[in-house]
């Protein structure tokens, strides 16, 4: 598989990114600079995490007017795949590539620690590989991660089975004190209608090396390449 | 298009007080130039000569300290930041500097570019930033101004590291009502260059140009260096507008056009613009490099209109460089700024008469020889007057007997482990992004921090440390503890202490009771780093951190970089298993001087400092590490703040995700509040598994290293003998909840702020 990540100015996960897919997922890889207009015949994009723009205005606010946006909406709408972690999240809400928003966490503080994730749709290209019996940990560090949508889209979530991941306690059981940040229904990552777009507020990307002694993230990226 | 002049205002005595400079210092100036400085050059004078840039009450002291050692690639003072040899074609580039007085006025932007600051010292060096630490002290959090300070500060560290892309890993938070009017924000950074690759802070080649690269040139900061130069007062609100603006948005585009045109090898020098910004790079790179400098002043860009050569020359805006190009790839440099948004633009020129000159519109407005104003060239050298604080024989003086011994050591225990300066500091460091880069091994909550180097088998281990009641109460043994506490840390990690960097935060120096405590500091620190094979490779000096009610504690921070060789080698400080054997390394004597448990349950700082053996401390150290290396070793952890009581509950709750309990028997033969609660040095406490226990047992009784087993892992409570029996329950609860009660939900929540 070709996979390509996108660098935005203010990116600061997009090394880390290519880092696991290329050396520890060995697939080829290729850095998408923003400025740029065509992805390259890549088969995956992946927006990757950090402060686009600096996140001044709104959290993927101005990335989303990128060059290269034009091209990553059309690949979308053809089907293409596209996954954003964290702030490329962000930007594909804010591109309306995926339905909802990420506010200010309601603590209104910047939150690192890591995270239990229980797995919602399990059938989705990211999660089809990960054991769903147990709830997975991964870091999430982000000061704009609630997770918010109106009734009617949340009841169109549910009805489509878009939510791909909810925050839950170690023993997989979804509760209010599992949920970090006050996203609506512990909602940690969904995915669009045609199950094409992903977006996710933890960082599967920091749980995927065993020298860092976490590995749950890397399951995530097995599922795309099966 | 009207060509500006510049019309400069008369100097007056009034301006020459104004701008702290003594009359003997002005007289130096007159003979330097042999005529009286105009306006512009009084203003430079003032900044380059300013303690902040010249360290001109310290640098004599400071050059005493152990500064060779056959790994370092940068020694002190050399360049903007210390470089260590690491092996693989690496070298760590590494620095710790002050932001306090910017931080006292405003918190969120005086700690953001105090961050910003020191980044930008590593990756003008060309070295990637891979980790940032901070040592942070404040007042009492029942303070609602210390808690709005702590709350500034923190959010300003976590906006300007997250936003960068950086991970805060580690460092320390500390309160003392020293500190109220007066917080210290100390903060470090660590880099990775290729070894031959590290560029240098130099203009050099006659012809070659000078660019100014980053962000435009605005009023923040102007006299912020003369501003950290002097004490704090109510009338220090009024310096707000010494403080500046970070944009860490500016800083990461900075960063990767930075490391660009230098691996590109586009240039001859580099270096950032920090206090007395473009005066301040400019006469430092040509002084360096022994050149001259002509500088078109008016062709900065600026972000303000009508912005006068005074001003643009003391601007101490954020997130700029100044560059030195290679003549002829003047272009190249300016695409690259491009590419990533920035502005670049040509302001001068090196030249051969060694000569700072400063030209607005053709006129020139200062011309100052270079060597002048900057330390170790003209700069002022100063010894000043040193006493003996009469505070301290009384503060050595401690009888032992009037501490009663009936106590309820559970609830002291619990009391302890929910103290300000002991419990678990979650509240600030999950404001931090300690994940970003993919590399922290550990991360904030173990002895050290470990940082992984991508392509080796490296890893590095970071610390910053300082027990500011300890150099208090006895300035030359506590700085030495401040050096082997460090040493500790790294080597409980797994690493080989490397070198050291340090931030020497101290009060006013023309008092000569602070310049005693300096002195005595500095003689501990060299004393310590000898044994400990650990060279100063550079750091910052930052006096005048006293409010109207006195000075702080002295508080010289030592941050150290240490090697491990192979993951394999990493520990951590929390038990692993059930059933391991727990044993202390070192020595518990009869000593509750200057320590956690007299200032959180009887508000006292009163005893000396307990006793430290450099020799002996090294030999446990140099054991210890090969023990770790030996693979025997699964937990360590030291004996520091609060002593052994809370050295063995953090082993046990430490790890959220696996916490275990520990039964254990001590000797009974000293004091119980001592054998509990005393701080005596060189103290570890490790564990291994039974299997292991005869083989550890005897590797350090066989290096001399007093060594006890003291008890097993297992279940759900913390016994020592029959004086502590606890759940972890409880212990976790005291010591995980606390800070996050005191910030969130304060007692007193009135008062000015």
């Amino acid at each position: 598989m070709k996979v390509g990540v996108i660098t935005f100015p203010g990116s600061n996960c997009d090394q880390d990114m290519i880092y696991v897919l290329e050396t520890i997922m060995e697939q080829e890889t290729v850095p998408l600079w923003h400025k740029e207009d065509n992805l390259k015949d890549c088969d995956f994009i992946v927006l990757p995490g950090g402060f686009s723009y600096g996140d001044y205005l709104r959290s993927g606010a101005i990335a989303r007017f990128s060059p290269i946006m034009k091209s990553i909406i059309e690949h979308a709408n053809n089907g293409g795949y596209l996954m954003g972690i964290c702030n490329g999240f962000q930007i594909l809400c804010e591109a309306g590539l995926l339905p909802g928003t990420l506010l200010h966490n309601n603590n209104q503080k910047f939150i690192c620690k890591n995270v239990h994730l229980k797995v919602i749709n399990r059938e989705s290209m990211i999660t089809s590989k990960v054991d769903t019996d147990k709830a997975i940990q991964i870091p999430i560090a982000h000061g704009e991660g609630r997770y918010f949508i109106n009734d009617e889209g949340l009841s169109l979530l549910h009805s489509n089975d878009q939510i791909l991941f909810r925050y839950c306690n170690e023993e997989n059981e979804v509760t209010p004190e599992s949920n970090p940040n006050g996203s609506i229904e512990n909602i940690a990552g969904v995915c669009n209608e045609g199950k094409n777009v992903f977006g996710m507020m933890p960082h599967p990307e920091r749980a995927s090396d065993l020298n860092l002694l976490n590995v749950d993230g890397k399951a995530l990226f097995e599922s795309i390449l099966v | 298009m009207t060509v500006l002049t510049y019309k400069q205002p008369e100097v007056t005595d009034e301006m020459i007080r104004f701008h702290g400079l003594t009359p003997e210092e002005y007289q130096k100036i007159q003979e330097i130039l042999g005529r009286n400085p105009n306006y512009t050059e009084l203003g430079i004078f003032s900044v380059m000569w300013s303690e902040h840039c010249s360290y001109k009450n310290s640098i004599a002291l400071i050059k005493t300290l152990p500064r060779e050692g056959k790994y370092l690639l940068a020694k002190a003072g050399e360049e903007n930041a210390g470089a260590v040899d690491i092996g693989d074609g690496l070298a760590v580039v590494f620095k710790i500097e002050s932001h306090n007085h910017p931080s006292a006025i405003e918190p969120y932007q005086g700690a953001a570019t105090g961050v910003g600051g020191i980044l930008r010292d590593i990756f003008t060096m060309g070295a990637r930033p891979i980790a940032a630490l901070n040592s942070l002290r404040f007042g009492s959090p029942d303070n609602p101004r210390v808690r709005y300070l702590l709350d500034g500060v923190v959010r300003g560290i976590g906006d300007y590291g997250n936003s960068f892309g950086v991970p805060t890993v580690g460092g320390e938070v500390y309160f003392d009502d020293s500190y109220t009017g007066n917080p210290l924000v100390n903060a470090m950074a660590v880099g990775i260059v290729k070894s031959d690759k590290i560029a240098s802070a130099v203009a050099s080649g006659v012809g070659n140009v000078l660019m100014i690269v980053g962000s435009k040139t605005g009023r923040d900061g102007i006299h912020g260096a003369t501003f950290a130069s002097e004490e704090i007062s109510e009338k220090s609100t009024e310096k707000r507008p010494s403080v500046q603006i970070g944009d860490p948005f500016m800083e990461k585009l900075l960063l990767e056009a930075t490391l660009e045109i230098i691996k590109e090898d586009l240039i001859v020098g580099i270096q950032d613009m920090g206090a007395a910004g473009i005066t301040c790079s400019t006469s430092e790179m040509s002084a360096k490099g022994e050149t001259g400098v002509e500088i078109d002043i008016e062709e900065t860009p600026v972000r303000e209109a009508a912005m006068t050569p005074y001003e643009i020359l003391l601007s101490e805006s954020q997130e700029r460089m100044l560059v030195c190009v290679k003549k002829g790839n003047e272009s190249k440099v300016a695409d690259i700024f491009d590419k990533w948004g920035l502005d670049s633009k040509i302001i001068g020129k090196v030249t051969s008469d060694k000569m700072m000159t400063i030209k607005f519109n053709g006129d020139i407005v200062s011309q100052i020889p270079s060597d002048s104003l900057v330390l170790g060239g003209g700069a002022p050298v100063y010894q000043r007057e040193t006493k003996r604080p009469a505070y301290m024989d009384e503060l050595h003086k401690i009888d032992l007997s009037s501490y009663s011994l009936k106590q309820d050591w559970n609830k002291i225990l619990l009391r302890m482990m929910a103290a300000p300066n002991i419990c678990h500091k979650g509240w600030v460091h999950e404001q931090y992004d300690s994940t970003v880069r993919t590399g922290t091994a550990v991360g904030p909550g173990s002895d050290a921090a470990i940082i992984r180097l991508r392509k080796t088998k490296k890893l590095l281990a970071m610390t910053t440390d300082c027990n500011p009641r300890f150099v208090y109460t006895n300035p030359k043994i506590g700085t030495r503890s401040a050096v082997a506490e460090a040493a500790r840390n790294i080597v409980c990690s797994g690493g080989k202490p490397l070198a050291v960097t340090n931030c020497l935060n101290f009060g006013n120096p023309y008092k000569p009771e602070v310049y005693y405590c300096f002195s005595e500091a500095i003689k501990g620190m060299g004393e310590a780093c000898e044994v400990f094979e650990t060279p100063v490779t550079g750091g910052n000096v930052s006096f005048y951190n006293e409010d109207p009610e006195g000075a702080v504690f002295p508080t010289p921070t030592i941050g150290m970089i240490g090697l491990i060789e192979d993951s394999s080698h990493i520990t951590t400080q929390w038990f692993k298993d059930e059933a391991d054997s727990v044993f202390l390394l070192g020595e518990t004597k009869e000593e509750l001087g200057a320590s956690e448990y007299l200032n959180t349950v009887f508000k006292q700082t009163k005893g000396d400092v307990p006793v430290l053996n450099l020799e002996a401390e090294k030999n446990l150290q140099d054991a210890l590490l090969d023990a770790i290396k030996s693979g025997w070793i699964k937990s360590a952890h030291d004996t520091s703040e609060g002593g052994l009581a809370v050295s063995l509950a953090e082993c046990s709750i430490s790890n959220r995700e696996r916490q275990l309990g520990l039964t254990c028997e001590l000797d009974e033969s000293i004091r119980y509040d001592c054998l509990l609660f005393g701080e005596s040095q060189s103290r570890v406490v490790i564990s291994s598994s039974k299997e292991n226990q005869s083989k550890v047992i005897e590797h350090f009784g066989s290096k001399n290293i007093p060594i006890k087993l003291i008890g097993k892992t297992g279940g759900d409570r913390l016994k020592i003998n029959n004086l502590v029996n606890i759940s972890l329950l409880e212990l976790t609860d005291s010591f995980f909840n606390s800070l996050h009660n005191i910030m969130e939900s304060p007692k007193s929540a009135e008062g000015n702020i």
